[in-house]
């Protein structure tokens, strides 16, 4: 690795490379080229640092400077004014909400300060793909200390004592698993990786993937040896080719090191790992249709027990982690039990990655330590509304989490905090909702989303959830009774005690977090006809203020239907039975003078 | 991109009522490689399947399908019931630019609801249909992980995110007229 005096860090996670990181990249290399740099400034492209409304993002070091939505121009004035002549080029820092630009923001701003790094310690800091930036960071050492110093069970106890528990949703603990599966008989063992985080609104497994996957590798190895299984799997959708692409690389160079293979540091355990890759089936992340997947069949779930733990893949005894769980064992192994229970919570000990997203101000990925309040990690974090009007609320857990209404904003974020309020941690996505987003129309909006992925397998799921859903589409139509909100309720109770898997069990909870919180809305859709949210198309029509309308005709022309008519310099009327409610019109009025009435 | 005259040479071979044109020694090339890169042979499947999806461009044919079933010794069955299991496997043909538009709730709420408008009123098709022209299939995915940067569609590998529809008509037009995925 050359000495320089400068090192510029690019992101280059999914978000900003959507946002055409490559051509800023490219400036960039090629204004160092033409001042002849090469030798005193580096380009590193890195994993997601987490920021992704912000992106294209880079950071220059030793200063720290943090640079944001850039632009190949950008990158270009950055190397004459900032490389060459040492001038912070100010239009593309960071801006407060007062106007005030922070150059340090990595250090200062409160969405990156009041982080903690434990899952994501690499991700945003090195070059996933040189295996050196790892181990510069203490990377491998973990397995080393374990293969050298530690015997199987002392690593488990290591894990135990840490109170570290499953980072996918359930949170069952990690170290009481590997003993589970430790003890269990069988000639072959192994270590799964779930990668295929399919949670809409969760990214953290994408990011440490594709920012750190040695830091994966190395705590498969860790788990391997635990337990003691020589073969690893990591399940990745194919929704994610780059970080297939960038595990594939590492796997390579951890062999070429000796961190995987024969004979690992010379300890006489061999460990190899492989990559299998889903075909878009979001069961897949079910344990159970995981193994089935990557045996090679139809993803389908099958009843528990025999737990993985007992009968995996091909019945052999088997442990399953999620990505951000083994991403927080090579910390443990090196820092010990008692450093990782010094953060969070008692019961929940360490951190958690959230992903904000929906109408939050900055949107991207966080880890904070487990215990946060959700008003710290929404308003001081996530800097609030980006849409400016007030937040409505957050759903937590996607598909089989429950959304959590504003006035709970002060409930401490744990795995039993979340479920006391009817949500669950799930991944860590966190959807903000404001209030111009209907309840009704998000449980039925995550109901398709189920009757869609169900496999098909069982009864109450696959027929269940369809008949929610026709339920829930009456009731958006306006065409809801009393007596469907009753049933409603009974029928997601049915399913969720009896369905075969977490899918179907969980399938009906942002109805009925929704139901609990917004029973007004679902009443009002059903006894008034009316979306107080303004968002349910059937429920709501278009008017045309007379006093406002001056008839520029800008409204009838853009009108996809021809909905709306009337002379020039005329008040125009909109014909409420063609209109689609596209809202094509309300853009383009700049008099106000359209508005959305319910009923 | 390697494969589309073979994809539609394939269509137009269909169209006429002849046999498609599959290189069957190409497939059985690709069963071998991916045998040779796995540890075990037994759950190479869907690997396999990925390879030869990958080869023909979008689509596997029936073909094809048939001689990964000999070359791994697994009924034809079991492998029509993973190929119609996945939503990422398809048996038919499809367009040159597959287009997955995510439909989960972080992009919903961020104004996905005008993209699949724009894009289906664009491209004169509704989900997992292709164009006239063989040039666009539209299908929903999953979360693609980018809500940061929301609403986002996948065309091919290649991801776009914060778009309007305004953006979304560039893009088409732009790949119309022959410009390139990225």
């Amino acid at each position: 690795m050359p000495l320089t005096a400068t090192t510029i860090l690019i992101c280059a996670g999914g978000a900003c490379i959507s946002a055409g990181e490559e051509s800023v990249k490219q400036a960039l290399e090629k204004e160092i080229e033409k001042y002849a740099l090469n030798d005193v400034v580096r380009v590193v492209e890195t994993g997601c640092m987490g920021a992704c409304s912000l992106g294209p993002l880079m950071v220059i070091y030793p200063e720290g400077v943090f640079y944001q939505k850039l632009t190949p121009q950008a990158a270009r004035k950055i190397v004459e004014e900032h490389i060459l002549k040492g001038r912070i080029v100010k239009e593309y820092l960071y801006k407060m909400p007062t106007g005030e630009v922070i150059p340090e923001a990595v250090e200062k701003l409160p969405f990156f300060a009041k982080q903690v790094k434990i899952a994501t310690r690499n991700v945003g800091y090195i070059d996933p793909l040189n295996i050196e930036e790892y181990i510069a960071r203490d990377g491998y050492f973990a397995l080393a200390k374990v293969l050298k110093n530690m015997s199987p069970e002392q690593v488990i106890e290591e894990v135990k004592a840490s109170g570290l528990r499953g980072r996918g949703g359930a949170g069952f603990p990690t170290g009481l698993k590997w003993e589970l599966t430790r003890k269990s008989k069988g000639e072959r063992k192994y270590i799964v990786c779930n990668a295929d985080e399919g949670d809409p609104g969760a990214f953290m497994d994408r990011s440490v993937l594709e920012g750190d996957p040695h830091t994966v590798l190395e705590a498969m190895t860790i788990g391997g040896y635990a337990i003691g299984a020589n073969q690893g799997y990591i399940y990745v959708r194919a929704e994610y080719p780059l970080a297939i692409e960038r595990l594939n690389a590492a796997i390579s160079q951890a062999k070429e090191y000796g961190f995987l293979g024969e004979n690992i540091m010379g300890s006489g355990f061999s460990f190899d790992i492989e990559i299998r890759i889903g075909a878009g089936a979001f069961v897949c992340g079910e344990e159970t249709a995981l193994i089935a997947s990557i045996e090679g069949r139809r993803g389908q779930p099958r009843v528990k027990p025999p737990y993985p733990a007992q009968s995996g893949v091909w019945g052999c005894p088997t442990v399953i982690n999620n990505v951000e769980t083994f991403a927080c064992i090579p910390p443990i192994i090196v820092n010990g039990a008692n450093w990782f229970r010094s953060i969070g919570t008692e019961k929940s000990p360490g951190t958690k990655v959230f992903a904000l997203a929906g109408k939050i101000t900055n949107t991207g990925l966080v880890e904070v330590p487990m215990g946060i309040t959700l008003k710290e990690l929404l308003y001081e974090i996530g800097g609030g509304s980006s849409t400016g009007k007030k937040i409505k609320a957050v759903q937590t857990g996607g598909p089989s989490g429950g959304c959590i209404p504003s006035e709970h904003f002060d409930t401490p974020v744990d795995y039993e905090s979340l479920q006391k309020l009817g949500a669950i941690m799930g991944s860590g996505g966190m959807i903000v909702m404001d209030e111009d987003d209907c309840m009704v129309d998000v449980a039925r909006f995550f109901l398709e989303f189920t009757v869609d992925e169900s496999c098909g397998k069982c009864t109450p799921c696959r027929e269940g959830t369809r008949q929610m859903l026709k339920i829930l589409d009456r009731i958006t139509s306006g065409e809801g009774t009393e007596e469907d909100l009753d049933e409603l309720e009974h029928l997601a109770n049915v399913i969720k005690d009896t369905s075969l898997c977490g899918l179907g069990q969980t399938a009906p909870n942002p109805v009925l977090s929704t139901l609990r919180y917004y029973r007004n809305e679902y009443e009002a859709h059903v006894k008034e006809k009316r979306c107080p949210s303004l968002k349910c198309k059937q429920l709501i029509r278009y008017v045309i203020d007379p006093t406002k309308c001056v008839g520029c005709t800008a409204c009838a022309r853009v009108c996809p239907v021809n909905a709306i008519s009337g002379e020039v310099r005329k008040v125009h009327q909109i014909d409420n039975e063609v209109c689609i409610r596209c809202g094509s019109c309300i853009e383009v009025c700049r008099f106000g003078a359209i508005s959305k009435v319910s009923p | 991109m390697k494969s589309v005259d073979l994809v539609q040479s394939a269509r137009y071979h269909r169209e006429k009522g002849e046999l498609v044109v599959v290189d069957r020694e190409k497939v059985h090339a690709l069963v071998r490689e991916a045998k040779s890169e796995s540890l075990e042979e037994k759950d190479i499947l869907i690997n396999t399947l990925h390879k030869v999806q990958d080869y023909f461009g979008n689509y596997i044919p029936v073909e094809a399908a048939e001689i990964v079933a000999e070359e791994l010794v697994v009924p034809k069955s079991k492998v029509y019931e993973v190929l119609t299991f996945y939503t990422m496997f398809s048996t038919k043909p499809r367009g040159k630019y597959v287009i997955r538009v995510c439909v989960n709730l972080p992009c919903h709420v961020t104004g996905g609801r005008e993209i699949v408008q724009t894009l289906k009123e664009l491209l004169g098709v509704q989900f997992g249909e292709t164009t006239k022209d063989g040039l666009f299939t539209l299908e929903t995915t999953s979360c693609l992980g980018l809500c940061g940067v929301a609403p986002v569609i996948m065309i091919n590998d290649q991801y776009y995110g914060d778009l309007t529809p305004k953006k979304v008509k560039e893009l088409i037009e732009n790949l119309r007229s022959g410009g390139d995925a990225r």
